[in-house]
């Protein structure tokens, strides 16, 4: 199926890559649809973004649906050991 | 045959890029324009474009994409479209009637044009064939040309169920039985409206495919319903399009 489906999110912070390059990111795009590498029908993708420096500037990641929900636990678990104050 | 990427003149006047493959010879020949997937404009669909230079069809591609993003890379394009809102209706009748015009005006044209579109570009054949002049249409597995998208959708689709009263010329439909956008139920809806209208289309629907079973670099692809695929798009379009 192709999903259509998109969810956006403004994003602070930094990615690295293409090229090596570490570049500030702004936008996050989120779907679940069919991915351009990995190999499965559908996958939970996330593009990170500066859409101001050209549609080159995105780490593109596919992950399938059991990956995806691991890695949101992961990052849940993340933020919840560090102390409150530095995670607000 | 010659390969080549050009530009066109698409929606608005705007000059916009494609990709072209037209058979060696000076004999005339039908035109057939190839709506990329929503992962663009690449090379599986270039590959695609050839295929019908080999059948003997005139063919391109315009690369829908292209205002959002020229020379990007199809993936970085497709994505920076995608949060954009994806492709607007009104310029995607624009490009397309801008490549089939370019077809017709090629020496070799014998006037006929058809219009096939893969994906969210299924729907999008539909689309075409609902507002321009062509002479045949293939949708393969296109979703929402019935059936209504989920409520807060961020991509600006719509179902076409109000304008398939003006189809214009044949349709063939190709689908997975295992797709569920669209699925088997949406397929007998537009089968029913197709039919109730008086609309010629011939539907082929195969069992053990879903979504993107044309798709030879991805795991979708499925060699028995692509292959007959294949040969339903040629008797059609060898129908429509010949002469």
């Amino acid at each position: 199926m192709c999903t259509y489906a998109t969810v956006k999110t403004e994003l602070v912070g930094s990615a690295k890559g293409p090229n090596s390059k570490w570049f500030g990111v702004t936008d996050g795009t989120v779907y679940f649809d069919h991915p351009v590498h990995a190999m499965a029908e559908h996958t939970l993708n996330i593009d990170f973004a500066d859409p101001s420096k050209g549609p080159g500037a995105r780490v593109a990641v596919e992950l399938t649906a059991a990956s995806a929900r691991e890695l949101v636990a992961a990052i849940e678990a993340a933020l919840a050991s560090a102390p409150e104050a530095l995670t607000v | 045959m010659t390969a080549e990427t050009i530009r066109i003149t698409g929606h608005d006047g705007e000059e916009i890029e494609a990709y072209t493959a037209r058979p060696a010879g000076e004999e005339t020949r039908g035109g057939v324009v190839v709506i990329h997937h929503m992962p663009g404009y690449d090379r599986a669909t270039k590959e695609i474009v050839r295929r019908f230079a080999e059948l003997g069809y005139d063919a391109i591609c315009p690369n829908l994409y292209w205002r959002e993003a020229p020379g990007a890379d199809p993936d970085d394009a497709a994505a920076t479209a995608r949060a954009n809102g994806g492709v607007p209706d009104e310029r995607l009748i624009g490009d397309v009637g801008g490549s089939a015009e370019a077809l017709r005006a090629l020496p070799t044209s014998n006037g006929k044009v058809g219009v096939i579109g893969y994906c969210s570009g299924g729907r999008q054949s539909v689309l075409a064939a609902c507002n321009l002049p062509l002479d045949a249409a293939v949708d393969c597995y296109g979703a929402f040309v019935v059936g209504t998208p989920p409520e807060g959708f961020p991509l600006q689709v719509t179902n076409l169920i109000a304008q398939l009263p003006n189809l214009r010329c044949p349709l063939l439909g190709l689908f997975g039985n295992e797709d569920q956008y669209p699925s088997p139920e949406q397929v007998n809806e537009l089968d029913e409206i197709l039919t109730r209208e008086n609309k010629p289309h011939e539907f082929y629907r195969y069992d053990n495919a879903g979504h993107a079973f044309f798709s030879v670099d991805r795991p979708a692809y499925r060699v028995e319903a692509a292959n007959d695929g294949w040969e339903q798009v040629e008797t059609f379009y060898d129908t429509y399009l010949g002469g």
